[in-house]
């Protein structure tokens, strides 16, 4: 049943869009254009933040930092091999990408770091990114509790994450 | 600006560590083959990329948003009372939901900000509760389809890049929750 999952969540989609009189393929092709203008302003931060992350990986710093952070991360249960990413991910989207997409390489796509790299990077968001781009539009300057709060939900993902790979893949 | 000093702290830190750990060989290799890898890495999660944000926007405009919003709208209103009386206000913000849901980033943010300018309006630049709501709902990102991170997965040749969704939604339903939670909490000292 699993593996039916993602083909019917296509044809559903599909067939919905039709009952609908729409024109399906013209709309996944408008759609998919959208998807190719992403991905073309991505590809810059890629190159330039990969290179940093490797050179951070191959001096060895990354293993340091991660032996700096373990204390803090073991408290929360969080694996340290993953303290780049917890760290950059509220600031940069990209470099998150990047971070995420080394590891992953790194400790393998089914290891339990894999695994909960990949559940960080798909159950948040760029934290101060976003903050910034909303309240710079509204103008808003008392921002209150906001960042705290944001940050709370941050953290409580890490920690969520490392928790339900362990239970979904034991 | 934040990320030249994240990026420049990077070179200082690997070249730093370099020396002291006696791998400065590798670390030139690095260069080039980062360099490289960002190029590889953009091209291997293209197509999953594109193929999802086709069939988020046919989602979109088939009508299912529409329906999302309906089923989200008793929890919209708890969340955000000013929406029971202004129907522009209720109408961005469960469009910046769905679109999230969906995963259509570029459609998301502009109809967040217009929620936003909403409850910002005549408050004085200051963060209203409501609103500080709204930002801790868009960066808690609830997604269905986690398609950048399924397409990383698949492109490291994983076979099943879709087996971690109970686990993303179960892990953003929680940051969610506790971050509203948190921010509620927080509303209630915190001055004005």
């Amino acid at each position: 049943m699993r593996d039916y999952i993602v083909p019917l969540i296509l044809l559903i989609s599909s067939l919905w869009a039709l009952q609908k009189k729409e024109n399906t393929y013209d709309l996944l092709l408008t759609g998919a254009d959208q998807g190719l203008q992403l991905l073309r302003t991505l590809i810059p931060t890629l190159v330039i933040l990969l290179t940093a992350v490797t050179m951070l990986r191959s001096s060895g710093a990354l293993t340091l930092l991660g032996r700096l952070f373990s204390p803090v991360f073991a408290f929360f249960g969080i694996p340290s091999e993953t303290a780049l990413l917890v760290l950059v991910r509220p600031i940069s989207g990209s470099a998150a990408l990047a971070v995420g997409a080394d590891l992953m390489a790194q400790y393998g796509v089914d290891s339990q770091i894999g695994r909960t790299v990949a559940v960080m990077l798909g159950s948040t968001e760029t934290t101060f990114y976003t903050i910034s781009v909303y309240f710079g539009a509204v103008g808003i300057h008392k921002t209150r509790y906001t960042v705290l709060a944001a940050l709370i939900a941050d953290l409580v993902g890490f920690i969520t994450a490392a928790l339900t790979v362990k239970l979904f893949f034991p | 600006m934040i990320m030249s000093y994240i990026f420049t702290g990077c070179l200082a830190v690997s070249i730093f560590a370099a020396i002291l750990t006696g791998s400065g060989g590798a670390l030139g290799i690095a260069v080039m083959q980062g360099a490289q890898s960002g190029i590889t890495l953009a091209m291997s999660i293209a197509g999953p990329i594109c193929l999802w944000s086709g069939v988020g926007f046919l989602m979109d405009k088939a009508g299912i948003t529409h329906i999302l919003s309906r089923l989200l709208s008793p929890l919209l209103y708890r969340l955000f009372p000013t929406a029971r009386k202004n129907t522009a206000l209720s109408g961005s913000l469960s469009a910046n939901i769905c679109a999230n849901f969906l995963g259509l980033g570029n459609a998301a943010t502009p109809m967040g900000i217009q929620a936003a300018e909403h409850l910002a309006k005549g408050k004085g630049g200051v963060a209203t509760d409501e609103l500080c709501r709204l930002i801790v709902l868009n960066t808690a990102s609830i997604q269905l389809i986690p398609s950048t991170v399924a397409a990383l997965r698949a492109s490291l040749g994983c076979n099943t890049p879709f087996d971690i969704l109970p686990a993303v939604w179960a892990t953003s339903l929680c940051s969610a929750g506790l971050g509203l939670i948190s921010a509620w909490l927080l509303g209630k000292v915190w001055r004005k």
